[in-house]
């Protein structure tokens, strides 16, 4: 029998037709909406009069443009308000399962996605959002879309696709201490850049990727579109089943032991091929920053940002303005530096781990005085459980502000904005050009980094600051 | 929705050739709040062409009038990142048809296509040689034919071939889209969806 990966055991699983010399005809289990991407796509569907083919596939939430204070009143921005009030109208009109600002599962559609255990392995799952790759860390194959294939999916539940070609990214070894799956991340985009995965479904594997927990699982997948790949994926497990356990959609009594028969059996063939394979090693690694306005452009925290030895035409004045932009110089270290802001949140980096992770590190310091902090978890459930543990009185003694669930300074679609000029370091995804505000200056780090920048108030190696 | 038929577009075109042009560049979050399709093209890269007062910046190419046309020379890893198909309609809405670039983001060139603006993937070294003839001649032609699958510099006959695959390119010449070919196997989808419950 041919050997194949992971990702073509699902990818064929759920190949209606393949089109000749066209795309394949992809059926999606389960469809995320939220209410910035998916107006128009309802509109389209009332203009060709088509409905809702399958309602109970589709799940909703408004994460994007809500305010993170004042959850229970009206929104106050007019246009945000009206996109959340015709998800809510959409929702009620086709039946579609929506939960709303306040109520106990609303948050980051793909935060609440497996909190809930709607993600499951072997699923395919689509969103009008393309960190929709954080559900790669289940074993499924998870991509964002574009509005029109979120009309295509709510009038047939299928989309048009040419299946991706595969890479696989293997990290063996044991991380050092003080080093995070977002450090993983961050240091691997930084070797094959920005474009490095574009064309590309990548399967993460390794024993470093195997020790980590789903939510750091979840970190390392969310971030697989920032070097282009269209998601990541990483073989399902007894962690996986473990944290699956229990959870409101998982299936349960004979039902669950099947299901984890059939997920145990999700994992690539030895001897498969991929197009294209990287090795690092997890040793190699260290806490990680980015200098830049891409993700690809990231060092060592007590690294030096590259000189332009090498670059010529466009690509070394792409790089001088990108650090104009961020105000910095070629060959300088960014230790020292000052900053004003620190953001803990996002689908990357908003769930209870990262919380408990921060607040770990900070207890009993205060934050520095020119530093503004925010923490905002990524659903109500991590928020209950923040405050249930003594996390948000950690947090808020040492000067944080908590906030509520919601993409928040992420996308700076609210008015959760950095000011022009100032530095964030954020434990979010993207540190491009105006991203948390127009003019502002974002720096990706993990949340502990972030919990270091946050009690010196400068860039900082987190383990020169607390005890491991 | 179904768009325009697109078959054959000869226009001059407008120079771009920063890289990494992600879709927050292209259309910044903050102008996503619609909630219907119009009007993106006047928020088109927003912070590059207008200062914080709403002024045009004399610097960025869209407010230099000797470029103009339907057709967008891109430079290298253009539409990463967010996924927002705004970015699509604020380069349809703004009047361009056609980006050429040597390298385009996946998520963006799927957006392209679905609403009928042509992405060409054309060499490094043939995107700089647009890139340049518009620089020096901004009245320079260029011509786009998805029958014939080939961009061609009018003025010096250099052209060279792109990859379309033959579903999408009947799609474009007809302006359909793949919700019309969806729609046509609905029994077909409706057996499959019996077998992943």
């Amino acid at each position: 029998m041919e050997k194949t990966t992971l990702f073509d055991k699902i990818w064929d699983a759920h190949v209606v037709r393949s089109v000749p010399s066209g795309p394949d005809v992809f059926f999606i289990d389960k469809h995320f909406i939220h209410e910035v991407t998916s107006p128009v796509a309802f509109l389209n569907l009332e203009k060709r009069g088509v409905t809702v083919k399958y309602p109970h596939r589709t799940i909703a939430t408004p994460d994007h443009n809500v305010p993170t204070i004042h959850q229970d009143q009206t929104i106050k921005d007019k246009l945000s308000r009206m996109q959340v009030e015709r998800l809510r109208d959409n929702c009620k009109k086709y039946g579609i399962e929506l939960h709303d600002l306040g109520s106990a599962h609303h948050g980051i559609v793909h935060v609440i996605g497996p909190e809930l255990g709607i993600t499951q392995p072997g699923m395919t799952i689509v969103c009008g959002d393309s960190h929709t790759s954080t559900h790669g860390a289940f074993g499924a194959i998870a991509f964002g879309i574009g509005t029109s294939e979120v009309e295509m999916v709510l009038a047939t539940q299928c989309i048009m696709q040419s299946k991706p070609k595969k890479m696989r990214i293997t990290v063996d070894g044991e991380l050092g201490a003080g080093v995070t799956s977002k450090d993983i991340i961050l240091y691997i985009i930084s070797k094959i850049s920005a474009a490095g995965a574009t064309g590309y479904f990548v399967e993460y594997a390794g024993s470093a990727i195997q020790s980590l927990s789903m939510e750091a699982r979840m970190t390392i997948c969310n971030m697989s579109i920032e070097m282009g790949a269209r998601g990541g994926l990483i073989a399902p497990d007894e962690t996986t089943f473990n944290y699956l356990k229990g959870k409101q959609y998982s299936p349960s009594g004979k039902a669950w032991d099947q299901a984890v028969a059939e997920w145990s059996a999700l994992r690539t063939d030895e001897d498969a091929v991929f197009d294209k394979e990287f090795t690092f090693d997890a040793t190699d690694i260290e806490p990680m920053i980015t200098y830049g306005t891409n993700p690809g452009m990231g060092i060592k925290v007590k690294g030096t940002i590259p000189t332009t030895e090498g670059m010529e035409g466009s690509n070394k004045t792409s790089y001088l303005k990108s650090l104009d932009y961020m105000g910095f110089a070629p060959g300088e270290p960014v230790k020292g530096k000052k900053v004003d802001y620190v953001f803990v949140g996002s689908c990357t980096n908003g769930r209870i781990e990262d919380i408990r992770s921060v607040a770990s590190f900070v207890k009993g310091h205060k934050k520095a005085d020119n530093i503004t902090a925010w923490i905002v978890p990524g659903s109500k459930e991590v928020e209950k459980m923040a405050h249930e543990e003594g996390l948000v009185k950690i947090l808020e003694e040492a000067g944080f502000e908590l906030r509520q669930p919601g993409c928040s300074a992420c996308l700076a679609m609210n008015d959760d904005k950095i000011p022009s000029g100032k530095y964030a370091v954020s434990t979010s995804n993207r540190n491009f050009e105006g991203r948390q505000g127009p003019g502002a200056r974002t720096m990706l780090a993990s949340p502990l980094t972030v919990a270091a920048v946050a009690v010196t108030g400068m860039i900082t190696d987190p383990r020169e600051v607390f005890e491991s | 929705m179904a768009y325009d038929k697109f078959t054959v577009l000869t226009s001059t075109a407008v120079p771009l050739p920063a890289e990494n042009v992600d879709t927050d560049q292209i259309i910044p979050a903050r102008f996503l709040k619609a909630t219907e399709r119009e009007g993106f093209g006047d928020n088109l890269f927003r912070d590059w062409r207008y200062d914080v007062e709403g002024n045009p910046k004399k610097d960025f190419v869209l407010n230099d009038p000797t470029f103009s046309g339907k057709i967008l020379v891109a430079g290298k890893n253009f539409g990463s990142g967010s996924s927002r198909e705004h970015a699509v309609w604020a380069i349809y809405d703004y009047g361009f048809r056609c980006v050429v670039s040597s390298f385009f983001a996946d998520i963006f060139k799927n957006n392209c296509l679905n609403i009928g603006v042509l992405p060409v993937t054309v060499s490094p070294e043939f995107a700089d040689k647009l890139l340049d003839a518009i620089t020096n001649d901004p009245s320079t032609e260029i011509d786009v034919s998805i029958p014939a699958q080939t961009i061609t510099l009018l003025a010096t006959g250099d052209s060279e071939s792109f990859d379309i695959n033959s579903y999408k390119k009947e799609n474009m010449q007809n302006g359909f889209d793949d919700i019309d070919y969806l729609l046509n196997m609905e029994s077909e989808i409706d057996e499959f969806e019996k077998t992943r419950q």
